[in-house]
């Protein structure tokens, strides 16, 4: 651990102040989403908690029947905007996560894979790869979840809609981890301590894990940062579009979707809160993400 | 005397790091006049470059010069400004760097390159600048220069690059020239024509050379004034003839001792002692428990018959459409028990595929490698796995050659554990006992591959190939990538091996006289081909083919240094 405080990159995080910043907000969201059902207010999602007389209750001001005050106001139904932007955030961050975990171990696999066994294996995974560059992301993740959605009982829809929205993120975004691994495979399959292991006859397998995959790791760690905003973002998309986080379960796109519908007739708040946590996570994630490859990149020192 | 046309006055540079301030170059004072070669020789690390970047004002911030002065043709340049020192970069001052490949930009062609420069420095129009590049060209010794002219960098070879570099550099009639290590990107044969045209150039153009290089050879050969570096200060200069044949300092009496000599062959190298990091290693307390029960019945363990190697260099879906290059070309060679073999030769010439084949590292094409009486060629996987466990390999560069992520311990270990030769409990001990036995402190298995320096990487990697117990050693140019004062460190190691445990050794190098000291016998590799073997001492003194008698030739030599004297040094060293 003292190793740790002691070592470059530490100096370099901490004298950033960028650095600092992004990842205190970052850690601050992740605890508070984490620690939702002890920090919320109210638990948005039991409706025997909600009183529908607490409907669009603006911000700081006491309702005007019941006389209740909320931090960031009440949606339509009453449920306590501050409560389900927790919420909503867990959501959120669970969703990413889990679909950059995904597309992380996918793409690991099959970049490892094709560069170092080569030949038919790599032409054939690399040119999947490419076809799927040309199709948007969102466009692909849309397709897969309308398929999963045809293809589930009804009753079962709302259950497995984070499930299959991690699927559809993850499997639209493993290319670009594929095409990192593969690579940075390449120049390290190059250099002689694969050759050495090579020669005491270790299998290709554990040349691949024990060998390589710790040698190409730092670039996949950014790569996998940047990713979490765009995972997030993402998430928030589809469900701003209707086909991700149902409303029973609403991530930060639904809230989003639910608060565009009163954006124009006063209700502000509906939507203004939860975009602005939105911006702030995605923007934290994403600048620890640029700092992190400007760190880990010795050519920029 | 002439006015020196440089002259640089109790230089320090420095760059502060977040644990204090690095002098990285301390109080250095020298001077060159016009027409003197001024060699600056130390190993790495030494601050040489450093120096040679100061005066041509290429300091990389955050390192600066702190205190000092720098005089060009009475000019004082360290205090200019960075346009100033930009424009005096060039025209009066010119650099060679180290390697040819990349300082030539590869989408303009030569002749475009050298009327730039031509026209930015002197303002001449475009057929005066054409007319002067092609002379220039004539005078680096380019055949055909008006053809020349037009062709671009990858055209040319890595020597002839290399004279365009120099060309380059000639274009604005510099005073001072900078050659950062200008030869050591290329062969002997190569280098020798390099350094003769330099020398040429700064007669005939009173041209003042500076001279970075950490190769003896080349300062005995090429220069007229030495500057002796370690480790940021100057220890010793003066006339070459004279550090060269009377060293005065302790550092550079065992730095010329080190250098291998071609003429006579020694029992051990002499190591460099200076600076307090001799290192003890003991080989000969492994013999104790080396198991040496297998010694072949026929005297002969390895040998090479007919051996090919393509490589594909046009791929194509049909086969018959598919194009190679023949890399080693029906190679026989046999190697006795206990014997070394050398195998010298120019890059490209396939010596190191060679010694991949017989590791396993790459299929063979054609030919057959027998080891110990049993065909590799012709093995099944359980003979494979015997066969790998008796032959190990040092490579070339210490630094890839360990995985930088893995402990050290784990990286000895690794072959134990594979090869299931001790049970899981005693390999721990084994591998401190291999890690002591190369001379490296006892909580060596505990750190990683980046905390150890070039020579002590090396020596890891030796701990690793003992893992086994080989019999067999492939030793593919195991200290071209270090320093003399270190590279004889590991010569001797490989000398005890050899010594103690009888240790049968393929080794491959560039270097002559390491050769000289290292083998029994020797194979000459050109093009692929093996073109002469014989008994080390008779192709020294008599080589049969021509291509061997050039290479020897090309050597470069410490001359000035009688063998009286050298053997003197080495009771002192």
């Amino acid at each position: 651990m003292t190793r740790f405080f002691d070592s470059d990159i530490f100096y370099a995080f901490r004298t950033s102040p960028v650095a600092v910043v992004s990842a205190t907000v970052t850690v601050l969201m992740v605890l508070a989403a984490v620690f939702a059902p002890l920090i919320a207010p109210t638990n948005p999602f039991d409706p025997s908690s909600l009183n529908l007389m607490n409907g669009f209750t603006p911000p700081m001001e006491p309702n005007a029947f019941t006389g209740d005050s909320f931090l960031l106001g009440t949606d339509d139904q009453g449920r306590d905007v501050f409560s389900t932007i927790l919420y909503g955030m867990r959501i959120s961050l669970f969703v990413g996560v889990a679909a950059v975990l995904f597309a992380m171990v996918l793409g690991i696999f099959l970049g490892l894979l094709s560069g170092y066994v080569g030949g038919w294996t790599e032409t054939i995974i690399m040119r999947a790869a490419d076809v799927q560059l040309t199709f948007p992301s969102i466009l692909v993740a849309m397709l897969i979840f309308g398929v999963a959605k045809g293809v589930t009982p009804v009753e079962y829809r709302d259950q497995m809609a984070i499930w299959v929205l991690i699927l559809a993120i993850g499997l639209s975004d493993w290319v670009q981890f594929a095409r990192v691994v593969r690579g940075a495979t390449l120049v390290e399959k190059s250099k002689d301590y694969v050759a050495a292991a090579r020669m005491i006859g270790r299998s290709p397998l554990t040349i691949m894990v024990r060998h390589i995959l710790p040698n190409v790791l730092s670039p996949v760690l950014v790569i996998a940062t940047i990713s979490l905003a765009l995972a997030i973002i993402a998430e928030a998309t589809l469900s701003f579009l209707g086909v991700g986080a149902p409303p029973t379960q609403p991530s930060l796109g639904t809230l989003i979707r639910i608060g565009q519908g009163f954006l124009f007739s006063g209700e502000w708040w509906i939507l203004f809160f939860p975009a602005c946590t939105l911006l702030a996570l995605a923007l934290a994630v994403n600048l620890l993400g640029d700092w992190l490859r400007d760190a880990l990149n010795p050519r920029l020192r | 005397m002439t006015e020196p046309v440089l002259s640089i006055r109790n230089l320090t540079v420095d760059i502060p790091t977040r644990r204090g301030l690095f002098k990285p170059v301390e109080n250095v004072s020298y001077d060159i006049r016009p027409g003197e070669i001024r060699g600056v020789v130390g190993e790495s690390g030494a601050g040489k470059s450093m120096t040679g970047n100061a005066v041509i004002g290429l300091l990389d911030p955050p390192a600066r010069i702190a205190e000092g002065e720098i005089w060009l043709n009475g000019r004082r340049i360290d205090q200019l400004d960075a346009e100033e020192k930009r424009k005096i970069r060039g025209k009066e001052i010119a650099m060679i760097f180290q390697d040819p490949l990349t300082s030539l930009n590869p989408l303009f062609t030569v002749g475009a390159q050298l009327v730039e420069t031509i026209q930015l420095h002197l303002g001449l129009n475009q057929a005066d600048a054409k007319k002067r590049a092609i002379d220039l060209l004539d005078r680096v010794r380019i055949p055909n220069p008006e053809e020349r002219f037009d062709q671009y960098p990858h055209q040319f070879s890595g020597g002839m690059r290399q004279r365009v570099v120099i060309a380059l550099a000639l274009c604005s009639e510099p005073s001072v020239i900078v050659a950062d290590e200008p030869t050591t990107a290329l062969d002997v044969s190569v280098q020798a024509q390099v350094l003769d045209l330099i020398k040429e150039l700064a007669r005939e153009r009173q041209v003042g050379v500076i001279l970075v290089t950490h190769d003896m050879g080349v300062i005995a050969d090429t220069t007229d004034q030495v500057t002796v570096m370690y480790s940021g200060r100057v220890v010793e200069q003066g006339a070459t003839a004279q550090i060269l044949g009377a060293p005065q300092h302790e550092y550079t009496k065992s730095l010329i001792a080190a250098v291998p000599r071609p003429q006579v062959k020694l029992h051990r190298f002499p190591q460099v002692s200076y600076g307090g990091r001799e290192t003890t290693f003991k080989i000969e307390d492994l013999a104790r428990n080396w198991d040496r029960s297998t010694t072949s019945q026929s005297g002969t363990l390895l040998q090479v018959e007919g051996l090919t190697k393509r490589f594909l260099s046009k791929g194509a879906l049909l086969p018959s459409r598919r194009e190679y290059f023949t890399a080693v070309d029906n190679v026989s060679f046999d190697i006795k028990d206990g014997e070394v073999f050398g195998l010298v030769g120019e890059s490209g010439s396939g010596k190191s595929t060679v010694a991949r084949m017989i590791a396993t590292l790459y299929p063979v094409d054609g030919g057959k490698i027998t080891f110990d009486g049993e065909e590799m060629t012709a093995m099944d996987k359980e003979g494979i796995a015997r066969y790998r466990r008796q032959i190990q390999m040092i490579f070339q560069d210490p630094y890839s050659s360990l995985n930088p992520r893995m402990s050290v311990g784990d990286i000895v270990a690794e072959p134990l554990i594979h090869h299931k030769i001790l049970p899981r409990a005693e390999v721990g001990a084994r591998v401190r006992e291999l890690l002591d036995r190369v001379g490296l402190a006892s909580d060596a298995h505990r750190k990683y591959p980046h905390e150890f320096s070039g020579g002590q990487r090396q020596r890891i990697s030796i701990a690793r190939a003992l893992a086994t117990q080989p019999r067999f050693l492939i030793c593919d140019e195991p200290t071209s990538a270090l320093d003399v004062s270190i590279q004889a460190q590991i010569l001797n190691i490989l000398k005890d091996l050899q010594e103690y445990l009888g240790l049968t050794m393929l080794f491959i190098s560039h270097d002559l006289p390491v050769v000289r000291q290292m083998c029994d016998r020797v194979g000459v590799m050109r093009q692929g081909k093996l073109v002469e073997v014989q008994e080390t001492g008779a192709l020294f003194e008599n080589p049969q083919s021509d291509y061997t008698r050039e290479l020897l030739d090309l050597m470069p030599r410490l001359e000035q240094l009688s063998e009286e004297e050298f053997a003197g040094l080495r009771e002192q060293g």
